[in-house]
């Protein structure tokens, strides 16, 4: 029981510290929920198809296919985290001037839900492939399904609580700095993910790792503990990085700054024309 | 001729280039590594493949060596690790971390 507790717990913490990220990010947007489930659902749905075809998927690409698609799956999250960045850099400013003007719930109008509902998909189909194939081998190996059960249902429990921890968390930052906070922190998830992606990358022998480790620091903070895990997954923690993984990060962050300061310059003839239309 | 003298070396180069990497096979028994310590040598490229002869999938990861990567059940994969230095890599199999730990040991 102890061992499946754990495994569910681990893959939908993951999953769920990104999908907290979101709900807070989007916590102006009217019908989120609706966003944020349909994401999940999916998720899920596409977890249950790459189990299904996990096979197919590793023997692919001359039996790198399990990395190209890790790695595909990634890249694509960073993508659409990007989009959204880039986007919310743009109205953010005008988003909390509103905020705070109007009450909470403003309809933020045309964000762009769908590339968080990718991310969280993706981040749920990651995840969630991997218990539904701890799953299926529990039932494959014949053992008894209850106490497996028991456990795997305790951890999804576990994990949700504190991915709902950390929304509550967040929602505790101030509105002035609530955006540049949620903004800053999408920005490292996007470059975690981008250097996961390029492990992913190293291990396939595509990329040179270049230098690995650069440095280990499993002694002071392992990958493996609750507190390396959860700054894994939200700012990129690795205890051992290899310089392709700093490169992609640091590449990553690079990127999303630049495309942030030029969507940003001109906000102010922006605003002026959103409170026009608004009108 | 000369385009064909070309060739051959451009042939020959590329499999001097291409060094054949050392493979080490690992296999998956009842939820455990066999054999549980596989010692390669240091500041070399070497090809491992884990052959799961269980019908229940597993994962083999190591967070020494960055590595992670499932095994189907009555699969085989390939992951390729190093150049390393001298020392020992922990690896277990996610699935079965009870019983599924390893070893790389790198002389």
């Amino acid at each position: 029981m102890l061992a499946s507790l754990l495994l569910v717990f681990r893959e939908v913490l993951e999953a769920a510290l990104i999908v907290s990220v979101v709900a807070a990010a989007t916590r102006s947007v009217i019908g989120r929920e609706r966003w944020i489930s349909a994401g999940i659902g999916l998720g899920i749905l596409g977890a249950s198809v790459v189990a299904l075809f996990a096979n197919q998927i590793a023997n692919a690409m001359s039996g790198m296919g399990q990395e190209w698609f890790n790695a595909g799956v990634l890249i694509a999250a960073v993508t659409m985290i990007g989009w959204h960045v880039v986007w919310m850099a743009r109205h953010g400013r005008e988003l909390a001037t509103q905020m705070r003007s109007m009450g909470n719930d403003v309809s933020s109008g045309h964000r762009p839900m769908t590339a968080l509902l990718i991310v969280i998909a993706l981040a749920v189909l990651r995840e969630g492939s991997e218990v539904v194939l701890f799953g299926y081998g529990l039932i494959a190996s014949g053992t008894d399904i209850g106490p497996l059960l028991t456990g795997g249902i305790l951890g999804l429990v576990c994990g949700i609580a504190l991915g709902y921890a950390m929304y509550a968390g967040l929602l505790k930052i101030p509105m002035r700095h609530f955006f540049s906070a949620t903004n800053g922190l999408m920005v490292l998830l996007a470059a975690g993910l981008a250097a996961s992606a390029a492990g992913y990358f190293v291990q396939a022998d595509v990329l040179p790792a270049l230098i690995d480790p650069v440095w280990d620091t499993s002694s002071l903070l392992s990958d493996a503990s609750f507190i390396g895990k959860t700054l894994h997954v939200l700012i990129g923690y690795s205890a051992a990085p290899s310089a392709m993984q700093l490169i992609f990060y640091g590449a990553t962050v690079t990127l999303l700054l630049l495309g942030m300061r030029v969507s940003r310059l001109p906000v102010v003839r922006n605003i002026k024309t959103n409170k026009q239309v608004s009108a | 001729m000369s385009r064909l003298i070309l060739i051959v070396t451009l042939l020959f180069s590329a499999t001097l280039i291409a060094a054949p990497v050392s493979e080490y096979k690992l296999i998956i028994r009842d939820h455990r590594f066999v054999p549980a310590e596989i010692t390669i040598p240091a500041k070399t490229k070497v090809k491992l493949i884990i052959i799961n002869e269980d019908a229940s999938p597993e994962e083999f990861e190591s967070h020494e060596l960055n590595r992670e990567k499932i095994v189907t059940g009555k699969g085989r994969i390939t992951v390729f690790v190093g150049p390393l230095k001298p020392g020992r890599y922990p690896f277990f199999g996610e699935f079965n971390p009870k019983t599924a730990q390893g070893v790389l040991i790198v002389k």
